[in-house]
């Protein structure tokens, strides 16, 4: 008992420290890959022993930085909730995490670890459930500051979360008809099958709408551009104006954990999540006849690997969006959201249902 | 400003409308401007604009310096395109004076004005593009201005404020290579363009934020003044380059381009085909340049000044001529070689070359008759208008002399202040997003509309 209460702890502790060290380099990789984009050269400043690691000391020099700055929170503000609601944030976006396997089974001295924090049967509900309650954060936070333009920056957080959490659920629901399950190990672990022996069977190859309209819906839900206008910093300036110190930094590091959550939601429902094409538990089995044999804990490490590869991938991919694209406005986002986007899921759910109906 | 406030008897909810203060701390508001915002959920209902955040007494100082001494402050009218400010002004003083400048001068004149152009439509594209969360668009402009300011740099020798013109010409002449380098940084900065174009003109978002919002009638647009991108993307092709050709415009072949719908993408794509066409004019402008010297011919001893001015006072002045002062090149009138190809040959206006001035009785009498206290510069009796085609529009010079040294009363018409005057009229019914690309269109510099 205490040895299962011990690996619990040590797979969350993996996670959380996963995820922060994703957010923390992600802060670097905005900066760094936005200036590659934009010919620039980038932080590169931020020095140890004269050590500069192209500008990867920034993380650091903007940790410190941020948690030596003044927390200030204005007069007239609600003191308690404006303190709270960065930490609200934070805290709903990390512990949704919990329920992402990044990885299969592992079998270590006759022990099965299944590597997934929490191996909740619907888990894929246990996300968006705390998903949607992370926008009280942004909420609350725009609310406390007893600021218009934080206030603005609050309503529209509000509407655009609620309007694209629709299309989000909507989304997948195609997905969930087929995988027939709301866990999300067991998804992934359907996926693992091949086509013709040729074609993956990853939601992307069953679902290229539903994974279209999930990754748009998504980086609505990341609030960023092109759909920052909880944020709009050259309109609003955004929810988090009155907030200095650490406590913006918890909200930038929200957007950041954010990403990734899209990321890893996105490679577990659409990219096969661990699935390595031709994998199989006792290593790799190619159409074409060869077999690779390869040690069990092998195989766990390269398929945790390959999760990880799939979620810098789509990081990637998300960062080259955000620097390529203007903002759209707020009455254009919800003619995309109410008018596109979900009649197009709706349709989709419609599809797949008949479709496989027919198929039996 | 009064709030609308609503009451619904039924529900018995009162409802006010929300103001919001948009700047001078704001981050689209460049710091010089404040917009009063009375927003209904997040449309405008009613804006009231507050300007005059960057106002320096332009015009009282103008009154106050001699003719030459205006330049610098003119420098700071328009600071995105100063030269183009520098030459409204010369050309104000010399229509008084009635001197003409010689061909060279002008076209470096007219050579610096376009690189100005693209200059200030770049400083305007980019951050109207950034405004609306295109960040990468503005870099790439960025980096494209930065070619043209190195342009300006060789030139002017300043980055920012430049000074290049004096009254009667210029203060020195091209540098040598200037050509080559200048048709290379054009053809980068032409690519820069069509790959901003290619990015953002036909892309979808940008597409809607800019289509529809701000748009503003022909008659409307004149009504208030408009000219310039503004008045031309309304379709009413007035280009002051045009329509009263100053310098050597009427022999340069060019379009004005214009718009259909005067909305924030006619001003857009307006300003990239100015900005085209701006590039076709520097390159037949430097095709058509008469020569002058770009090097110092014959080698010239250079010698201090101080060992001048004593050979001078010894009366060895036969060999003079041959030398040449070792001053800073920024100086007036150091560069002794240049100035026939440069400047106007009116000896009312334009200090003699040094070793004349060293050199001879007559050389040294024009050079105190110019810079002492109570001579200068003396244009007749009078008053003139003169206008130019700024990136904004017509930027002119209205200047009353009374005969002194010093103008009576210099009056500009900065485009700015009549594209401003519109802002509540643009804004209105549009939402709080849109107030950004709309104000980032009008390309508001405050340096000369608040003067």
């Amino acid at each position: 008992m205490a040895l299962d209460i011990l690996i619990v702890f040590l797979k969350a502790v993996f996670i959380v420290l996963t995820v922060l060290t994703f957010g923390a380099i992600l802060t670097w990789v905005e900066r760094k890959q936005s200036a590659v984009m934009q010919d620039r050269i980038g932080a590169n400043r931020a020095q140890i022993l004269g050590l500069r690691m192209i500008g990867l000391f920034h993380i650091l020099s903007d940790a410190i930085k941020m948690f030596t700055k003044e927390e200030f929170t204005p007069e007239r503000a609600d003191k308690f909730i404006h303190m709270l609601a960065p930490m609200l944030s934070l805290f709903f976006a990390l512990v949704t995490f919990t329920a992402i396997p990044f990885g299969n089974v592992l079998r270590l001295g006759g022990k099965e670890i299944n590597l997934q924090v929490a191996g909740l049967n619907a888990s894929v509900l246990f996300v968006f459930a705390i998903v949607s309650l992370g926008v009280y954060g942004v909420v609350l936070g725009g609310w406390a500051s007893e600021n218009n333009y934080s206030f603005l920056g609050g309503l529209r957080a509000s509407a655009q979360m609620i309007s694209y959490e629709v299309t989000i659920g909507v989304a997948i629901i195609g997905a969930l008809l087929i995988y027939n399950t709301l866990d999300l190990q067991e998804m992934v672990r359907y996926q693992g099958h091949m086509y013709l022996g040729w074609i993956p069977r990853w939601g992307i190859v069953l679902q290229p709408l539903g994974f279209l309209l999930f990754l748009v819906a998504g980086i609505a839900e990341t609030k960023r551009v092109p759909f920052d206008l909880p944020e709009g910093e050259s309109e609003i300036v955004g929810y988090w104006v009155e907030y200095s110190s650490m406590r913006w930094g918890m909200y930038m590091f929200t957007d950041f954990i954010e990403m990734v959550l899209l990321a890893a939601m996105t490679t577990t429902l659409f990219l096969g999540g661990w699935q390595i094409p031709w994998l199989a538990a006792d290593g790799f089995h190619f159409p074409w006849g060869m077999a690779i044999g390869l040690p069990h804990v092998v195989v766990a490490l390269l398929q945790v690997g390959a999760f990880f590869l799939k979620v810098v991938f789509l990081l990637w991919f998300q960062m080259l969006i955000r620097w390529t694209l203007p903002r759209v406005r707020y009455d254009q986002l919800m003619r995309i959201g109410w008018r596109y986007l979900l009649p197009l899921s709706l349709a989709n759910v419609v599809v797949t249902a008949a479709v496989l109906l027919l198929i039996g | 400003m009064l709030l609308d406030e609503k009451y619904d008897p039924d529900t018995g909810i009162r409802t006010q409308s929300m103001m919001l203060n948009m700047g001078p701390s704001h981050p689209a508001m460049h710091g010089v401007i404040r917009i009063i915002l009375e927003l209904d959920g997040e449309t405008v209902v009613n804006s009231d604009v507050e300007i005059g955040y960057l106002h320096r007494a332009f015009e009282k100082e103008a009154e106050t310096v001699r003719w030459n001494q205006v330049f610098p402050y003119t420098d700071r009218l328009n600071y995105v395109s100063p030269v183009i400010n520098n030459v409204a002004y010369a050309l104000a003083v010399e229509k008084l004076l009635g001197i003409d400048v010689p061909e060279r001068a002008k076209y470096i004149r007219v050579i610096m004005s376009e690189i100005s152009r693209i200059f200030d439509h770049l400083t305007c594209l980019g951050p109207m593009a950034m405004e609306m969360g295109a960040m990468t668009v503005f870099l790439y402009c960025m980096k494209a201005r930065e070619w043209l300011q190195e342009l300006i740099e060789d030139v002017t020798g300043a980055r920012l404020t430049v000074s290049y013109l004096r009254v009667g010409g210029l203060k020195s002449d091209l540098p040598e290579g200037f050509e080559e380098k200048a048709l290379d940084a054009l053809r980068r900065a032409e690519e820069v363009i069509d790959e901003i174009n290619r990015l953002l003109t036909r892309n979808r978002i940008f597409y809607d934020r800019t289509k529809h919002v701000g748009v503003i009638s022909q008659e409307e647009a004149i009504s208030y003044g408009f000219t310039g991108p503004l008045l031309r993307a309304t379709g009413i092709e007035y280009d002051v380059r045009k329509a009263h050709p100053y310098l050597v415009y009427d022999r340069m072949e060019f379009e004005v381009p214009s718009g259909a719908n005067g909305d924030t993408y006619d001003r857009w794509l307006v300003r990239i085909e100015e900005m085209r066409q701006s590039i076709r004019i520097i390159r037949q402008a430097i095709d058509q340049m008469p020569e002058g010297p770009t090097h110092i011919k014959d080698a010239p001893e250079l010698v201090p000044g101080w060992l001048m001015v004593d050979k001078a006072k010894a009366g060895e002045t036969e060999d003079v001529a041959r030398l040449k002062v070792e001053a800073d090149p920024t100086l007036d009138g150091s560069q002794k070689d240049f100035a026939p190809y440069i400047k106007a040959d009116d000896r009312r206006v334009v200090l003699p070359p040094k070793e004349e001035t060293y050199g001879n009785i007559e050389g040294l009498m024009n050079h105190f008759m110019l810079i002492m206290h109570g001579h200068g510069i003396r244009p007749p009796l009078g008053e003139t208008y003169m206008a130019v085609e700024s990136p904004n529009g017509e930027l002119g010079f209205y200047i009353v002399s009374d005969g002194t040294d010093r103008a009576y009363r210099v009056r500009v018409r900065p485009p700015c202040f009549y594209l401003m005057q519109a802002l509540p009229r643009l804004i209105q019914g549009h939402m709080v997003a849109d107030v950004i690309p709309i104000f980032g269109s009008i390309n508001m510099i405050a340096g000369e509309q608040d003067r």
